[in-house]
């Protein structure tokens, strides 16, 4: 049993020390600095999971595109989708840094090994659910976000400064496109508040569980990789989205909101646990379909990664012989 | 010692460092990096990955494999000889002060 030995000793190392002192002083980690194993690994498994999450988070709004009502909508739908791809891409790059390499992380997300946010495996049926996603899907994720933008490793602070830069045009966005239902025919409006009754919780899900069952959260804060509380930032989501609720003349689905005058935020209902837990374990709407999606796409590419590795391979051969 | 993203052989393609300069006048300033086949791949996808709101006028990429970088675990001795020589910076000399353009 040498293992309390090392980690006490570990725990005085020079090199933990220096770590420390830069957490202390809010300096950034950078990618060739000593780091704790542990802190590495919640960063690997962070970002990753934040990179499958944009990947994934393509394909509810991809099954759009083609059906979007107006020549506007497919192209704004389209630069939404080829900026979740490029947030992936940042976030792929910046776990790469911490010495994981890229096919790993891509057999982890094909294989299941690897999670990714439960929100993206509901399913999208109506064109309202592109207004939702924008508006609370991407509303909760920037609200998630803006805080990781001061994340203490810096490649991952970094990726998220460009990242939240372009994420407020999808939210508007999706806001617009409720607006304009909500200013539309009955059966308009009646779609738009359907959507947002199915979106609604499973948006206020994406902040984790709760702080009292959610133990690696206290750590995350101690590194300053987190920087509030799933639950703060859950209320903060709440408080944001109520006024806007009402520009929108849409209600939210849930009977407990009020105004707490004395804790000056709104009281909200508790949220369904068991169903997030359910959609995490694999069971939710459409877990199955996104991971062979995207496996599909993965393999089908193959050749085509396969092909331009060759053919610049014989470019490089030529211009050596010549 | 290469740049930090650099994982090798298990890579289809290699891994390229980005720059990019956002207007005439300013230096080119890393962005981030990318995986592409070969150079122009590299600069194309740069395009499509780091200039979706026109945010750059011209790029660079270098294989991250070609990045040569100073030892991070000697960094205090590397970079300590501008210690002690704050005479090379104007605010070291003091007797000048408040005498007007100096």
């Amino acid at each position: 049993m040498t293992a309390p030995v090392e980690a006490a000793l570990a725990d005085t190392s020079a090199e933990q020390r220096e770590f420390d002192r830069m957490i202390e002083k809010d300096l950034r980690i950078e990618p060739r600095d000593w780091m704790p194993d542990d802190y590495r690994k919640t960063l690997i498994r962070q970002i990753s999971q934040h990179a499958h999450s944009e990947i994934i988070g393509m394909q509810p709004e991809g099954n759009w595109i083609t059906r979007a009502p107006s020549l506007k909508r497919k192209a704004i739908l389209m630069a939404k989708v080829q900026d979740e791809a490029g947030h992936g891409l940042y976030l792929y790059s910046a776990a790469q840094t911490l010495g994981i390499d890229r096919e790993t992380m891509f057999e982890q997300l094909i294989t299941g090994a690897a999670k990714y946010s439960s929100i993206f495996n509901y399913t999208s049926p109506t064109w309202a659910d592109m207004g939702s996603i924008g508006w609370l899907v991407d509303g909760a994720a920037i609200c998630n976000q803006v805080p990781l933008c001061r994340a203490s490793y810096g490649p991952y602070g970094r990726a998220m400064t460009r990242i939240c830069k372009e994420e407020s045009f999808h939210q508007r966005q999706g806001f617009e496109i409720l607006l304009e239902l909500m200013r539309g025919t009955e059966a308009q409006r009646q779609m738009a508040q359907e959507s947002v009754n199915r979106w609604y919780a499973p948006a206020l899900m994406m902040f984790g569980p709760p702080d009292e069952d959610s133990p690696n959260s206290q750590r995350s804060m101690a590194w300053k990789i987190k920087r509030f509380s799933n639950d703060d930032l859950r209320q903060r989501f709440v408080d944001m989205l109520v006024p806007q609720a009402e520009v929108l003349g849409i209600t939210l689905p849930d009977p407990d909101l009020k105004w707490n005058e004395e804790r000056g935020h709104y009281d909200f209902g508790p949220l369904n646990w068991d169903e997030f837990y359910e959609v995490l374990a694999g069971r939710g709407q459409a877990n199955a379909v996104r991971v062979a999606r995207r496996r599909k796409a993965h393999e089908d590419g193959a050749w085509v990664r396969e092909a331009a590795r060759a053919y610049a391979d014989r470019e490089v051969a030529e211009r050596m012989a010549s | 010692m290469t740049s930090p993203g650099d994982s090798g052989g298990r890579e289809t393609w290699p891994l390229w460092e980005v720059f990019i300069r956002s207007s005439r006048g300013l230096s080119h300033v890393h962005a981030g990096s990318l995986h592409a086949p070969d150079e122009t791949m590299a600069v194309r996808n740069a395009r499509d990955l780091y200039t979706r709101r026109a945010e750059g006028v011209s790029i660079w990429v270098v294989r991250a494999s070609h990045i040569t970088s100073s030892d991070p675990d000697a960094k205090g001795e590397f970079f300590e000889s501008p210690q002690g020589k704050e005479y090379r910076h104007a605010t070291y000399y003091t007797e000048s002060e408040a005498v007007p353009h100096l």
